[in-house]
């Protein structure tokens, strides 16, 4: 598989406090593949995507150094706002969190607001067609102004997702956006994220080894903090370099 | 058949006799207002609400309540005008922005506040606020702006604009304190959705954690009014404590009067049966002015958010 690099880390370090989250993490994040990133509770998965959004620093004392790259300018860079960056790289967490002082219509078009628009039958278009690129239109397009909370787990994760693809974003990270969600819904999902790879750069956290076997291009094995090894998904699970990596995908631990 | 007596069955009963002692509490002193005050109703009837002479000489009595009525919702509405932007202000800073260091000691400080005694902001009012308000805000608006009614006047310090700052200040901490246990309980999740859409530190403030926890501040808000409305010891320092038409509050910059400050001034000296009554009388209009406002307020929280989505909580 070639394809051209969107993300990309560089001795990539984050710290909580004094609490040091992430080790020297360099890391390519391919265009328009599934990337996920696999490992125990504790390595360090979910402060990595964190870091590619900057969503990190909203935590109080976390801090990183390194660098990140989004088509190779780097995010951290002083006079980048992280509005911007956090508009470009979408996020999905790990429990469904639609706004519930809002309208299903709302939480579409919130981010769109945020961003001057108007009222109107532009943005009635784009909140259906983010509500269709996230599969969930025809369940609820009778009940748009009922609130975001009034649907069901799975069809809230999935209208997180087209919250996220409102304001068009390059890239969309999942942190684990299934470990809250029911076998049936967790497939619609992973059904969902191949298809939005078509247009999109997805990086996704999962605790899940078969949902990283079955959805990602791509697989990242973190543990504490740092990263044991990268590489397409087939090849990592089959054969893996690592002792360590292969003591975790064969469950001896984890 | 007997009965068993088990630690849940005391346990239920007496809470049962506990909460029934409040609802009595309230019928009972509607009732004692009510029966109290049942002389000057029946004496003056609506003119008690709606006249505006206080007249306690004998033979030629008139009671009406109208002004200070009006001079408390005045002198509360100025203090929620004052106060809640202050409070909301501060309940953000505290719970949005400020570094743990400050945010600690800070909430402590204004906690406090609510437990100095009235008289003190009172004596505070009489002899320090009163001059700053006349001398910065009000000769200064009252000169430029005199010819606009609510401040015309000749400005004096001891008046309805003074009490309602010094009501202002008192109510801040109630409601400071309590948005910012609102604004702490909103789910951080929420402004973590908001920040991944790409909005501002503000932006989730403002559209995302007032709106979230605007229930619990209307209720700060609320106990805020219910203090400022029934405030007497502060209010009777600073208001000028007028009486008769003179009270009515047609400008903010001359001597008013509350209904409780009304009481507080009056009560002990009331010779007459009749005074006397009146006094109950105005305690009892008080008492409903509270009861009407709190149960508007609820109605208001309740239809808020059902017109809104009904989704919080």
């Amino acid at each position: 598989m070639d394809t051209t690099e969107k993300m990309k880390t560089e001795n990539l370090n984050a710290w909580f406090g004094p609490k040091q989250a992430l080790k020297e993490i360099t890391l390519s994040i391919k265009a328009n593949v599934v990337t996920a990133i696999i490992g125990p509770s504790g390595c360090g998965k979910s402060t990595f995507i964190r870091t590619l959004n900057r969503m990190h620093e909203l935590v109080p004392e976390a801090r990183i150094s390194g660098q990140v790259l989004l088509d190779g300018q780097n995010i951290y860079a002083d006079e980048v706002d992280p509005v911007q960056i956090r508009r470009r790289v979408g996020m999905v967490f790990q429990k469904p969190n639609p706004f519930p002082t809002m309208s299903i219509y709302d939480n579409v078009a919130a981010g769109l607001k945020l961003a001057g628009a108007k009222k109107g039958q532009a943005l009635d278009e784009i909140v259906q067609k983010s509500l269709q690129q996230a599969t969930l239109w025809d369940e609820v397009k009778d009940d748009l102004r009922k609130p975001g909370t009034s649907i069901s787990g799975g069809q809230q994760q999935r209208l997180c997702i087209a919250r996220a693809l409102a304001v068009n974003p390059e890239v969309i990270l999942m942190d684990e956006p299934c470990s809250a969600l029911d076998p049936i819904a967790t497939a619609k999902i992973e059904t969902l994220i191949r298809q939005l790879a078509e247009n999109y750069t997805v990086v996704i956290v999962t605790h899940n080894m078969q949902q990283a076997a079955r959805v990602s291009d791509f697989t990242a094995f973190f543990y504490l903090g740092k990263l044991i090894e990268y590489g397409e998904t087939n090849a990592l699970f089959e054969n893996p370099k690592s002792e360590l990596t292969e003591k975790y995908i064969t469950g001896k631990f984890g | 058949m007997k009965i068993k007596i088990t630690g849940d069955k005391i346990f239920r009963f007496s809470a049962g006799i506990i909460v029934a002692s409040a609802a009595v509490i309230l019928i009972a002193s509607v009732y004692i207002l009510t029966t109290g005050s049942t002389e000057v109703l029946q004496r003056f009837g609506l003119d008690f609400f709606m006249g505006t002479n206080w007249n306690p000489v004998e033979g030629r009595e008139s009671f009406g309540v109208l002004p200070y009525l009006l001079g408390t919702l005045v002198t509360s509405g100025i203090a929620l005008l004052i106060g809640v932007p202050l409070s909301l202000g501060i309940a953000i800073f505290l719970a949005e922005m400020a570094p743990k260091a400050i945010r600690v000691p800070v909430s402590y400080l204004i906690e406090l506040l609510a437990a100095v005694p009235s008289v003190i902001f009172g004596l505070w009012g009489l002899f320090v606020l009163r001059f700053w308000v006349l001398n910065y805000i009000e000769i200064p608006v009252n000169a430029n702006l005199g010819w606009i009614p609510i401040f015309s006047g000749t400005p004096f310090g001891l008046d309805i604009f003074t009490a309602g700052i010094i009501l202002a200040i008192m109510i801040i901490p109630t409601v400071a304190s309590v948005s910012r246990e609102v604004i702490s309980a909103v789910p951080n999740s929420i402004r973590e959705g908001a920040y991944s859409i790409g909005a501002t530190k503000w932006e989730v403030i403002r559209h995302w954690v007032l709106s979230y926890g605007r229930s619990g501040i209307l209720g700060a808000i609320i106990l805020g009014l219910g203090r400022a409305i029934g405030e007497t010891m502060a209010v009777t320092m600073v208001i000028g404590n007028a009486v008769g038409p003179n009270a009515m509050p047609t400008s903010l910059f001359q001597p008013g009067q509350t209904l409780p400050s009304l009481i507080a001034n009056g009560f002990l000296e009331a010779p007459t049966p009749l005074e006397k009554s009146a006094y109950i009388g105005a305690g009892l209009v008080l008492l409903l002015l509270s009861l009407l406002i709190n149960i508007l307020a609820h109605i208001l929280v309740t239809r808020v958010l059902k017109v809104k989505g009904g989704a919080v909580e």
